[in-house]
């Protein structure tokens, strides 16, 4: 166990992982949502996460920026560890603001886009290159317009979000992310709440960022999406992965039973 | 299979009365007569009139005295201090209510205690007994120190130095205030969305941050409404301040009024009339920023009375010409 870690280590040493999550554990309650999860995201690799709902893994992307805390086991992101350092042979618990400042290093988009309503779309964007004091005012606008106009929504920075559609908020919420020039942008089931006609737009800005080499990992029920971008697709049930690979193999050739049980229900 | 209970009822043909044998030309539809809502209207305005007309012609009210006394010095005098009082506390409450809500919402129970228990005590106790409290208060403590409690003591005020009445009267509308305040904001706090925490914690915005520029501005959108209501409530309560032998609005016409009894009732409007232009003033204020925080969360600002008027006189327009022309 221990010598696996050093070894782990020492390779992370010559090519840092994007993301690496090691032997996870977690419990709601008595509810154990995590059961040993380890998962590593090569840099520039897109993962798609796809499981049952309540399998953990909107959990388990939670756990990556550190906004649940695992109970047993450690994530790092791009070799730094999150949420937690190391002391001797223990982990200990980062003081709030540091936790902060390693969020403001890995981007994360929600289901339910969470714009901040009260600001316009050009604020939200330059919120946090702003707040965190990365970026001079100006600098942060003019990233933040930058940004919109990469996701094709330059003429509405004046906008206030609850005037925009769904797909729109949920660009808006991706230049949010990438406001924060993240080494790895989280998605948590981004298209769950739009309509069915506004997830193309919405999918096409993330796969621009695919194929622009940006790390990704993606909660989603579109396995069409994943077959089209993903590097690998990972299966996770009951808090475990069950299997992971290319989508070639896990979509179209799973080895296991849970497996297939799902797809055939989602495809 | 049995026939659904559900398809017989359809299938029935609607009664064939209501069914015009010939087809309707296009006719404007009559609205509904309400005569319940005429003779309602008829009594109120009956009513409005006689009190009108009471208000007016009754000698008892002696408004050529409520006009002598309604911009005396004296009276502006005692307004002034109401509106100090009022000014000062409600700055005050509101910041000790935001700090009471933060501490009821913090994770430390101590904290959460110490703010439920405040909260508690300065509710029950009335207001008139805090402000008696405070008169009698350097009789109680001589001096007031800053140190370590059973301690040494780093500064010492000479108490009735510091507590002038105008001090006693801010500082006890204040803890009250604080009291109320502190539920509204925290009311205010909940209301907003977990899922704007949750993106402002992912963004890695500083905490302070956090609260002032992200959960606070939406919470005041709930807390403008409730805690003016609060402020018209102490507008009112500054009038107990006469009991600390503060002179504001109500103080100094109660004092007019032990000098020329004859005088009373016109003072007793002169303070109404005040009061009715102060929480006048508050709604005005209110309106506007309530319409401040509406930003973003309507997807149009809420019309001022001004264009309200506008756009009425624009529909009546439309309406009698489209009257005028069937």
């Amino acid at each position: 166990m221990t010598t696996e870690t050093v070894q782990s280590a020492d390779t992370a040493a010559i090519v840092p992982a994007a993301v690496e999550v090691h032997d996870v554990h977690k419990w709601y309650g008595a509810h154990r949502v995590l059961d040993g999860v380890s998962l590593t995201v090569r840099p520039g690799e897109v993962t798609v996460i796809l499981g049952p709902s309540g399998s953990g893994k909107s959990t388990l992307l939670r756990v990556i920026n550190h906004l649940e805390k695992p109970e047993i086991g450690y994530v790092s992101v791009n070799g730094e560890l999150i949420g937690v350092r190391r002391n001797g042979d223990r982990l200990r618990e980062l003081s709030e603001r540091a936790i902060l400042t390693q969020r403001g290093r890995i981007g994360f988009v929600f289901q339910n886009f969470n714009l901040f309503p009260h600001l316009t779309v050009l604020d939200n964007v330059a919120a946090a290159p702003a707040a965190t004091g990365r970026l001079a005012k100006s600098a942060a606008l003019e990233l933040a317009r930058e940004l919109l106009d990469r996701v094709g929504l330059a003429d509405k920075a004046g906008a206030y979000p609850r005037q925009l559609s769904g797909g729109q908020q949920q660009r808006v919420a991706i230049a949010r992310a990438l406001a924060l020039r993240p080494g790895v942008i989280l998605f948590d089931e981004p298209t769950s709440a739009l309509d069915p006609e506004l997830v193309g737009e919405v999918l096409a800005v993330i796969k621009d960022l695919a194929t622009s080499g940006t790390t990704l990992v993606i909660v989603t029920h579109e396995v069409g999406f994943a077959r089209e971008v993903a590097d690998r697709v990972v299966f996770i049930d009951g808090g475990k992965i069950v299997e992971q690979g290319p989508p070639g193999e896990v979509l179209d050739k799973p080895q296991h039973e849970r497996t297939r049980d799902f797809l055939s229900k989602v495809l | 299979m049995s026939e659904p209970p559900g398809a017989v009822t359809l299938a029935e043909p609607a009664p064939a009365i209501d069914i015009p044998s010939e087809k309707l030309t296009a006719q404007r539809v009559q609205p509904l007569r309400k005569p319940g809502r005429w003779i309602a209207t008829a009594v109120a305005l009956v009513l409005v009139a006689q009190f009108t007309h009471g208000l007016i012609s009754n000698p008892f009210y002696q408004w050529d005295r409520f006009g002598y006394w309604f911009l005396r010095p004296v009276i502006l005098d005692g307004l002034l201090i109401t509106l100090e009082v009022a000014a000062y506390s409600a700055v005050l409450g509101l910041l000790g209510g935001i700090l009471l809500a933060l501490a009821r919402l913090s994770r430390s129970p101590v904290l959460r205690a110490v703010s439920w228990t405040y909260v508690w005590a300065l509710r029950s106790i009335p207001l008139i007994v805090v402000l008696l409290f405070l008169y009698n208060f350097s009789a109680l403590y001589q001096t007031l120190s800053v140190g370590v409690p059973f301690g040494p003591a780093f500064f010492r005020f000479d108490e009735s130095r510091l507590a002038t009445d105008m001090v006693i009267a801010v500082v006890g509308l204040s803890l009250n205030e604080a009291a109320y305040a502190a539920e509204v904001v925290r009311g205010g706090i909940l209301s907003v969305d977990q899922g704007q925490h949750e993106a402002a914690a992912a963004l890695g915005l500083p905490k302070r941050y956090q609260f002032w520029k992200i959960v606070f501005p939406q919470a005041l959108r709930s807390i403008t409404p409730n805690y003016v209501n609060q402020l018209i409530g102490l507008v009112k309560s500054t009038s107990l301040v006469f009991y600390v032998s503060l002179l504001d609005l109500f103080g100094t016409a109660q004092t007019m009024g032990a000098t020329y009894p004859g005088d009373i009732v016109p003072l007793l409007l002169v303070v109404t009339v005040w009061y009715l232009i102060l929480t006048s003033l508050v709604s005005v204020v209110q309106f506007y920023v309530e319409r401040y925080y509406a930003r973003g969360a309507t997807r149009s600002l809420p019309p001022t009375p001004l264009q309200k008027l506008r756009t009425g006189l624009t529909d009546l327009r439309a309406r009698i010409r489209r009257e005028a022309a069937v």
